[in-house]
């Protein structure tokens, strides 16, 4: 599918169209394709981004997405066989030798990276990274390269007082440190700024921070910003125009509204009803209280300022209490750092709790600081990464079988082949799959597995601790499927951690709003969610990216679908 | 920075102590009576009883200890048994040799290793790294010795450039320094090689970082990612083996001293184990504990001078 240069600007949500100079494209993209080792990666890939607009470039991981963004600052691995154009202000990027190419990264073109975590030096202070970007390509005297860095950062936020130029990385957050990485990559006011899912890994309200900055730069600098997600809800609300991409072809592209209310190609839509998949959670009447958290405290000794000084303690969790009764599915929501993770790791007997009682039917998890492995197999639990919290040597068969040691007699021989098989049809694999190396399943399949992990000694409550947060969007839907038919066959309860409001939304019945160790907000999910009270949860949904309807994908985000 | 070297400090303080009674200890258990010793076979009981109480060998070990210890502070080491001369004499004038070895060894150690390493990670998986991996290959499968008498049969008998052995003081200062170079030569060698590797595989490891993508995206070409932000952080682990090696120069050189017949601590402990000197033995393991857990200090220091996050853990 080919574009026009000089596409009519749409219309942003409460935007007002930049004042255009050139129409002539700033990043045209022509029939791009690229392979390793004979591999395709990319085919015959064609995108146009006119200066001052920003282009959303959507599709799942392994479509080529990031792929794209690298070749657009000539980051290309070596090895990568090239064919095709990308013409940046006319010159072609894949035919320019190495030191041209040096001299227009971080001039012409910004780059801002997805883990701003690791994104940054370590050992520099952040005053410094950004001034490099000034001082090596020489465009200004130290001390001009230094107030202008002290300008840019400003721009991005971060306040001089709170955050000087002489800390380093590690004392910012992450969204603190995504800053920076913004900073570094506009330090010389490049025309294109591209964005490489620069708010996956952070919170919801700094996400929407951060995508009010970007746009806000694209605006008043009049840069072209090319943005990398896999959230079409992300840029929903920003892009000028959006091209889907599905194993290395663009499938779809045009103006946002045009691509949302339309969504032509089959993957498209799909895409678009996986981002918005509501489980059909069967109705539950809820039994006798099963899990109850009752004041439950947990501290954590923080480094001592001197070998003679008094150990100080940081309260992770406040004395929380809540209650989980047979059948219910609850939601537990907070941004990182407010303590859910600690609680659901209490939960397990992972934790010991400094004041309060965890109890499972009535009875303690934890007896003389000691899981009782009674009450501890009851409970099984999720994970985030489905490519961590697997021993990669182990087979699938015995990866599944691992709870079976909390069992005073486990199954052996055919029973506990018979085991395995049934928790892996239960989660849709096939029983064939016991024997196959972990390796050799994708993030989705993987997720199954651990699922089935979870299930195989039958416990009555699951905990599922960002069980989703790392999949594609369809692999998540298929995934929220399988935990509500679960949930329907099996009766069981569970608590859903997760920092995804649209993913607790359609899963739990109950939701727990935590904010700095405390429980601010409780109540019935669509309750809370329709009618937030606290005002952190009035925050937390305003920040959450939504994606409107097709029928009502319009010009503006009044009325929008609820999350 | 300063409560970080305030905890190193107390943490070095206690460490000696405890060595200094293990020591004392092990030292204690040893069979073998340096008044016996001393004597010879045919001495008779009361001279060895007169010797022993004259030695201070006949007071409660818990006082020998503590007398031993607060010499140790006021820098009197004792008076050795064999020789009747102060401790602290005979180490000092054996340290000229065995701390400049060190400090030789550790240099030349280290300029040939990271350059080595640096070049290897820049091309890795080309020729000039297979020939680095080569190299460090056979430097680490060479004993030390060997490769000693090989230096000596090449540079001190064939072409007569140095001298075979010896040690002629520091009265010549140019002359003292050639004669160290070729033991120099030999223990630096294998420890380069295993620095080089290590230098190597770290800046590899660094060289994938998102960082240094995100340098590269500044506008840093491949070279200038490596030196301004590569290098710096592949430093830590690399400083760590320097750390154990200077150690490990400083009290093992006792093979390579014997080889070359240098007057260094390696060669003094050694008598005085096969002669009972106990105060001696005592005293140069304590110096050579000292410079161990003294080289760790600095080693710390120097990774919360090369990595700011340490400043403010723990």
């Amino acid at each position: 599918m080919s574009v026009s240069s000089g596409q009519k600007y749409p219309g942003g949500p409460g935007a007002e169209p930049p004042v255009r100079q050139v129409s002539q494209a700033l990043l045209q993209v022509e029939g791009l394709s690229l392979a390793f080792g004979g591999t395709a990666i990319l085919r015959d890939v064609s995108l146009s981004l006119p200066q001052g607009e920003i282009l959303a470039l959507t599709g799942e991981s392994g479509s080529g997405k990031s792929m794209t963004a690298l070749a657009a600052i000539g980051l290309l691995p070596e090895r990568a066989e090239t064919s095709g154009r990308l013409l940046l202000s006319g010159r072609d990027l894949m035919t320019l030798p190495e030191r041209d190419l040096c001299a227009l990264r971080g001039r012409e073109v910004g780059m801002v990276f997805q883990e701003p975590m690791t994104a940054l030096n370590p050992v520099q202070r952040i005053g410094d990274q950004v001034m490099e970007t000034i001082l090596i390509h020489k465009a200004m005297s130290r001390d001009a390269a230094r107030a202008r860095a002290a300008e840019v950062m400003a721009r991005v936020g971060l306040d001089p007082e709170r955050i000087p130029p002489t800390r380093y990385p590690h004392e910012l957050s992450g969204g603190q440190r995504q800053r920076v990485g913004i900073a570094m990559a506009i330090a010389l006011r490049p025309k294109l700024l591209i964005a490489d899912e620069p708010t996956t890994a952070l919170d919801v309200t700094t996400q929407a921070q951060i995508l009010d900055l970007l746009t806000g730069l694209v605006r008043d600098e009049g840069m072209g910003l090319l943005m990398i997600t896999h959230d079409i809800a992300v840029v929903a609300g920003m892009a000028d125009r959006i091209a889907v991409m599905n194993a290395g072809r663009i499938v779809e592209q045009g103006p946002t509204a045009q691509v949302l209310a339309e969504q032509r190609h089959p993957y498209t839509r799909q895409l678009f009803e996986a981002s918005r998949h509501q489980a059909p959670l069967a109705p539950v009447t809820p039994g006798e209280t099963q899990l109850s958290v009752q004041q439950a405290v947990r501290d954590y000794p923080l480094p001592r300022r001197h070998p003679l000084a008094p150990r100080r303690m940081f309260r992770a969790v406040k004395g929380v209490s809540f209650d989980i009764r047979r059948g219910e599915r609850v939601g537990l929501v907070g941004e990182s750092g407010c303590g859910k993770s600690t609680l659901s790791r209490a939960i397990l007997g992972l934790e010991p709790l400094q004041a309060g009682m965890i109890t499972l039917d009535g009875k303690p998890i934890l007896s003389h600081g000691r899981p009782d492995p009674e009450i501890r197999r009851r409970v099984q639990v999720v994970f985030q990464d489905p490519y961590g919290s697997f021993n990669p040597r182990h087979s699938v068969g015995r990866i599944i079988a691992e709870p079976f040691h909390l069992l005073p007699d486990p199954p052996k021989g055919a029973a506990r082949q018979a085991a395995i098989a049934g928790a892996l049809t239960a989660v849709g694999l096939k029983p064939e799959h016991a024997g196959a190396p972990i390796h050799a399943f994708s993030g989705g399949q993987r997720q199954r597995i651990a699922i089935a992990r979870a299930l195989i000694i039958e416990p009555e409550l699951v905990i599922f601790d960002e069980a989703v947060s790392a999949l594609d969007v369809r692999v998540r839907a298929q995934i929220l499927d399988l935990v509500a038919e679960l949930s329907r066959r099996r009766g069981l309860s569970y608590l859903f951690v997760s920092h995804d409001l649209s993913v607790v939304r359609s899963i739990t019945d109950r939701v727990l709003v935590m904010r700095e160790g405390e429980i601010v907000e409780r109540g019935d999910t669509s309750d809370v969610f329709d009618n937030p009270r606290h005002w952190y949860t009035k925050t937390l949904m305003e920040a959450a990216p939504r994606l409107r309807a097709p029928e009502t994908g319009g010009e503006d985000d009044a009325g929008g679908e609820p999350l | 920075m300063l409560g970080y070297a305030l905890k190193r400090l107390t943490s070095l303080a206690v460490s000696l102590l405890v060595a200094s009674l293990v020591i004392f200890l092990v030292v204690e258990v040893a069979p073998g009576d340096p008044a016996s010793y001393m004597l010879g076979m045919n001495a008779q009981p009361d001279t060895v009883a007169a010797l022993r109480t004259e030695l201070g060998l006949d007071l409660p070990k818990w006082q020998r200890y503590l007398a031993w210890l607060g010499g140790m502070l006021t820098g009197d080491f004792g008076t050795s048994y064999t020789y009747r001369t102060p401790v602290a004499e005979m180490v000092a004038e054996r340290i000229t040799v065995s701390l400049p070895l060190a400090l030789y060894a550790l240099g030349l150690s280290t300029l040939i290793a990271l350059p080595a390493g640096i070049y290897a990670a820049a091309r890795r998986g080309k020729a000039g790294d297979a020939g680095v991996i080569g190299a460090t290959q056979l430097g680490i499968a060479i004993p030390n010795f060997w490769f000693a008498m090989l230096l000596v049969l090449l540079f001190a008998l064939k072409l007569r450039w140095f001298s075979a052995g010896g040690f002629p003081g520091w009265e010549q200062p140019l002359l003292a320094l050639k004669s160290l170079t070729l033991p120099a030569v030999a223990l630096a060698l294998p420890q380069a090689a295993i620095l080089a590797r290590v230098m190597r595989s770290s800046l590899i490891d660094i060289l994938s970082e998102d960082f240094i993508r995100t340098a590269r995206a500044k506008g840093l070409s491949r070279r200038q990612a490596l030196w301004r932000h590569g290098l710096r952080n592949a430093l830590i682990p690399v400083l760590t083996i320097l750390g154990l090696q200077f150690s490990f120069l400083l009290a093992g050189a006792i093979i390579i001293e014997q080889v070359f017949f240098l007057p260094g601590l390696g060669r003094l402990i050694f008598q005085s184990i096969t002669q009972r000197d106990l105060i001696v033995v005592e005293s140069v393991v304590m110096l050579l504990v000292f410079a161990v857990i003294a080289v760790n200090f600095l080693t710390d220091m120097a990774y919360a001078i090369a990595d700011p996050r340490l400043r403010h853990a723990r």
